[in-house]
């Protein structure tokens, strides 16, 4: 084993775990003063490991890490991600009174976890990276102390996590007595020839731990929790990047380590697929809470997400990868928007009926938002339909015509909701009259989004395809 | 690229799009300039575009194509039958922003900005040529008009936009996987080469459902139509005539350009389906429009009766069904948007569209009750209006399919002649019963000039058809022609297809044989 490569192929996650101990240390000197630099730093430790990631590729510690493209491509859009939460956080924070530096130091460590996550080749890296970051997520869940709902929903997420990382390990331990290993090669090897009652059982273990983690129905209960209870930035990135790196990681799993058992977990994944689309459709309808009705939403688009899984084939794997791009565009647009919405006493409003008549009072964040909400609603011009065509045409391609039917007649009810927010903003007359606009940084995000996401995404399709195809690729 | 040196049709698509995007950001009446610029400029550019267009020659002209999209290209051109529904969204355009001139009084620029996207949106439908870059267009139509019937719409207008927006989507998603299950197994995108290509009979099957599931709902026909009348009766007066005028023509348009030659074999399976819903649609929307106190809704649902006779001449499999469905749908463009203006007209004046509030305004509005009269003659199909060569020509061609349909469809012309005159006998004869509607005004001159064009457009087209017959002939009859393997039997016994002049001469010999033998008796 040469350690020289295998560091260099790990340099992303080892920057992130030293800078991060570095910032510690930074801010337990200098105390609240230096959360503007630990910040910035953070951000800039984040754009070195993105560069440190695409500059090495290959095995690292024998099959535990892979630094391949698929790795690559996931590190990156988490990177993204991550670094958008910490922009658009700090205003907030300050005026809750709670600016403090260990914001970005946590993002980083949860960074840290969601880089092995997708570069897990092994099952013991997997557990290792997911709990890394589930740790630092509970911590940032409750990241408002002095809110109830912030630690209703740190302890919500942490008791409900602890319980599905449970069954995942119980999964893992299965998989592992039945074939002799956890590496996902020897793991893919052994179940080759036939597969016994028991390897099943852990796959469906090992799933149903990681539906859990991406909100999957029938694992999504505790998500419009915590969703709505864990301040808005932090929502934010809940929405996007740990969703990045659990949808990569179980498309690892299935790919690579249940490849040759995909029937086994095919219909599994066609389940929960359309559930998520059903109930995240159905149950947002009567949601009255922004956050808790996008979290509904983000159960929706994994369903989506998961169609591309589903098909099994290196065209869908590329397919997800190119959704989960559009939708973490989306998803963090929209939270940029929301966040701009203060009441007349300066306090954040997260209701939906405060975004009534939105459209008289701040025309270009109602446009922001409109455009989301189509996007997400899957309506042409808009990119996000885009990322709906390619899921639903390697599922066409995969022989899943009746899933593909059924998944896309489901989307319609989610449209109902998407179109609501349009209407409340649009056609209905405004109540309150909001504060909006906080800062330079989350009008310029909340802009910048929105135009990835207009018909100008259109052009990135060459682009995006051939990275995603790329990524795939690595995997088969 | 055929004839001139520039990409004309992206041109048309630029025009309002640049035009929705300056009204953004200027003030109300500059933005209705800005607006009644882009669309004429939109005119002139859709005027060059037909005379520049040579009926015999190349099939697709003004071919554009650039493949920057990855799967799928930005490919433009078109054929006479696009043609002629181009030049009918140009024409009806400058009219829809006219007749919004002073009606729409909030939200100007937004307003102004919706309708221009909606232009370039429907103009992108009738040019594309890549089935993904079709769909686009032909999706995205949806956003612009749920913002025109919710924001600007009646009492009622939160339902209707909902209304329109489920109904067409639920319809258009079960399109998408049809296409992208047929590009798989066509392996382009391409229309052109798509129209060519046979798929197997059983996949024509379910596409077409697919396809006919988005195009009934577009249609509308019955029973998908109820969105139609909600729609309708709460959208702004421009809203309706754009929504009667272009939209419901996407559905005739994508069934001349997708369901018939791209499946005929499923088509030829379901002409039964197609003409019972069409007859059902004929006498049951007419007899509910006979009923109607609100004019609005009596014209949304003598729109569906129309379109009825529309898709059973598509399905008539020959040459003057589909040219007369051709005409009847750019006849009912003009006439039903006409018909809209003029309820626009007393509604703007009276801010209701109740039937029973009005009565003997040919007293006090002569010119109007006039351009009324005339609209309504050309809905009921009076000769030497559009109305008739378009219904003439369709119902003609269905009676060569089958003599029943044509029968029952015929009866939606005595029905629709029931319900107009009725209509305009409540409205301009009689008794000037309400004070207030004996006091209105008679046309201004902004309104003179929006029911004028269309007067003219209608009356040309009624009496020298063949101006707008023969950029359409040759591509019909390459339909016709792809079409004809899978031509149904018919139960219409023609008599030999002998020339008329010929068989008047030979009927009239036979007279002359009788009388002469009678004379010699």
């Amino acid at each position: 084993m040469d350690y020289g490569q295998s560091l260099l192929i790990t340099l992303p996650e080892i920057i992130l775990s030293i800078g991060g101990l570095v910032l510690l240390l930074v801010a337990a000197w200098s105390g609240a003063k230096a959360t503007r630099a630990v910040s910035i730093s953070a951000v800039a430790l984040l754009v070195a490991a993105g560069v440190a990631t695409l500059c090495y590729t290959g095995d690292a510690f024998g099959a535990l890490y892979s630094g391949d493209q698929f790795s690559d491509f996931g590190h990156v859009l988490i990177y993204i991600a991550a670094a958008i939460s910490l922009m658009i956080a700090p205003r907030f924070f300050q005026r809750a009174g709670l600016a403090r530096a260990e914001y970005p130091i946590l993002i980083l460590y949860a960074c840290v976890g969601m880089g092995m996550m997708v570069s897990a080749t092994d099952f013991l890296t997997l557990y290792i990276g997911l709990e890394l970051n589930s740790l630092a997520a509970y911590v940032l869940a409750s990241f408002l102390r002095t809110d109830e709902r912030s630690a209703e929903a740190g302890l919500k997420y942490f008791v409900l996590g602890a319980l599905a990382s449970g069954i995942l390990l119980f999964g893992m331990s299965l998989v592992y007595g039945f074939t002799g290993s956890t590496s996902f090669v020897a793991v893919l090897g052994s179940l080759g020839g036939g597969m016994e009652t028991g390897a099943l059982f852990g796959i469906v273990f090992v799933l149903a731990g990681l539906a859990f983690k991406i909100s999957a129905v029938p694992f999504h209960m505790w998500t419009p929790d915590v969703y709505e209870g864990a301040p808005t930035p932090v929502t934010a990135f809940f929405a996007s990047a740990p969703k990045v790196a659990a949808t990569a990681l179980t498309v690892r799993v299935a790919v690579d380590a249940f490849g040759t058992q995909t029937l086994a977990w095919q219909q599994i994944i066609i389940f929960i697929a359309l559930a998520s689309i059903i109930l995240g459709g159905v149950a947002a309808i009567g949601q009255t809470n922004l956050k808790r009705l996008l979290a509904y939403s983000s159960i929706n688009n994994i369903g989506f997400l998961l169609i591309g899984l589903a098909a099994g084939t290196q065209e869908g794997i590329s397919a997800v990868l190119v959704y989960l791009s559009i939708y973490v565009a989306m998803t963090l647009g929209s939270f940029a928007c929301i966040m701009q919405l203060r009441g007349p006493d300066g306090e954040p409003r997260e209701e939906l009926s405060d975004i009534a008549g939105l459209s008289q009072t701040n025309k270009g964040l109602a446009l922001a938002m409109a455009i989301f909400m189509f996007s997400l609603a899957g309506i042409p011009p808009l990119f996000g339909f885009w990322g709906k065509v390619v899921v639903f045409d390697a599922a066409i391609g995969a022989g899943l015509l009746p899933l593909a039917v059924i998944g896309i007649a489901a989307s319609v009810i989610g449209a109902f909701y998407y179109i609501k927010i349009v209407k409340l903003m649009y056609f209905d007359e405004s109540r309150t009259v909001l504060q909006t606009g906080d800062g330079k940084a989350l009008a310029w995000i909340g802009a910048i989004m929105a135009l990835l996401v207009s018909p100008l995404g259109y052009f990135s399709i060459p682009l995006l395809g051939g990275f995603a195809n790329n990524a795939a690729s690595a995997l088969f | 690229m055929s004839d001139i040196g520039f990409p004309i049709l992206s041109l048309l698509l630029a025009v309002p799009l640049v035009g929705a995007a300056v009204c953004l950001f200027v003030g109300a009446s500059a933005a209705r300039l800005v607006a009644l610029l882009a669309t004429l400029i939109n005119f002139v550019i859709g005027i060059v575009l037909w005379a520049s267009y040579d009926p015999a020659g190349a099939q697709w002209q003004f071919v554009e194509r650039a493949d920057i999209f990855g799967p799928f290209s930005y490919a433009l051109g078109i054929d006479g039958i696009a043609l002629m529904l181009i030049m009918l969204t140009v024409f009806l355009m400058p009219i829809c922003i006219g007749a919004s001139w002073n009606a729409i009084a909030k939200r100007v620029p937004e307003y102004m900005s919706a309708f221009l996207f909606m232009e370039t949106l429907v103009i992108g439908v009738f040019a594309a040529q890549d089935i993904f870059l079709f769909y686009i267009f032909f999706e995205a139509g949806l956003i612009p008009m749920y913002l025109i019937i919710g924001i600007w719409g009646g009492q009622d207008r939160i339902y209707a936009a909902y209304k329109f927006f489920l109904y067409t989507l639920l319809g258009s998603v079960l399109m998408l996987i049809a296409i992208l299950w047929m590009v798989r197994a066509a392996g382009t995108a391409a229309i052109p080469e798509l129209m060519v290509y046979d798929f197997a009979p059983q996949a024509q099957t379910w596409l077409w459902l697919a396809f006919f599931a988005s195009f009934a709902v577009k249609m509308p026909m019955w029973p998908v139509h109820t969105w139609l009348p909600d729609a309708h009766v709460q959208a702004p007066t421009a809203g309706s005539v754009i929504l009667a005028g272009v939209l419901l023509k996407l559905g005739g348009y994508g069934m001349l350009r997708f369901s018939l030659p791209m499946f005929p074999e499923a088509s030829a399976q379901f002409m039964w389906l197609i003409f019972g819903l069409s007859m059902v649609a004929v006498v049951y929307t007419s007899l509910v429009a006979l009923v109607q106190q609100d004019m609005k809704k009596l014209i949304a649902y003598s729109s569906v009766a129309h379109m009825a006779i529309v898709t059973v001449g598509l399905f008539a499999f020959n040459q003057q069904g589909l040219e007369g469905s051709i005409i009847l749908m750019l006849s009912h463009g003009l006439v039903s948007g006409a018909l809209f203006l003029c309820v626009g007209v007393v509604y703007d004046r009276l801010h209701t569209r109740e039937i029973s509030r009005y009565g003997g305004l040919s007293i006090n509005m002569p010119t109007y009750a006039v351009f009324f009269l005339l609209f309504t003659m050309a809905s009921i199909g009076l000769p030497g209006t559009s109305g008739f060569v378009g219904e003439f020509l369709a119902l003609a061609g269905t009676y060569q399919a089958s003599t029943w349909a044509a029968l029952i469809c015929t009866t939606g012309i005595i029905l629709g002649a029931a319900y107009s005159l009725y209509l305009y006998r409540r409205v301009a004869f009689g008794e000037q019963k309400n004070v207030d509607a004996a006091a209105m005004s008679d046309l201004s001159m902004r309104e003179l000039w929006l029911l004028a064009p269309l007067a003219g457009a209608a009356l040309w087209m009624g009496i020298y058809p063949e101006s707008f017959l023969q950029p359409i002939r040759r591509d019909v009859s390459m339909i016709v022609e792809r079409i004809d393997r899978a031509k149904p039997a018919s139960d219409s016994q023609l008599v030999e297809n002998v020339g008329w002049t010929e068989r008047f001469r030979t009927v009239r010999e036979e007279h002359h044989e009788n009388t002469a033998a009678g004379g010699a008796h």
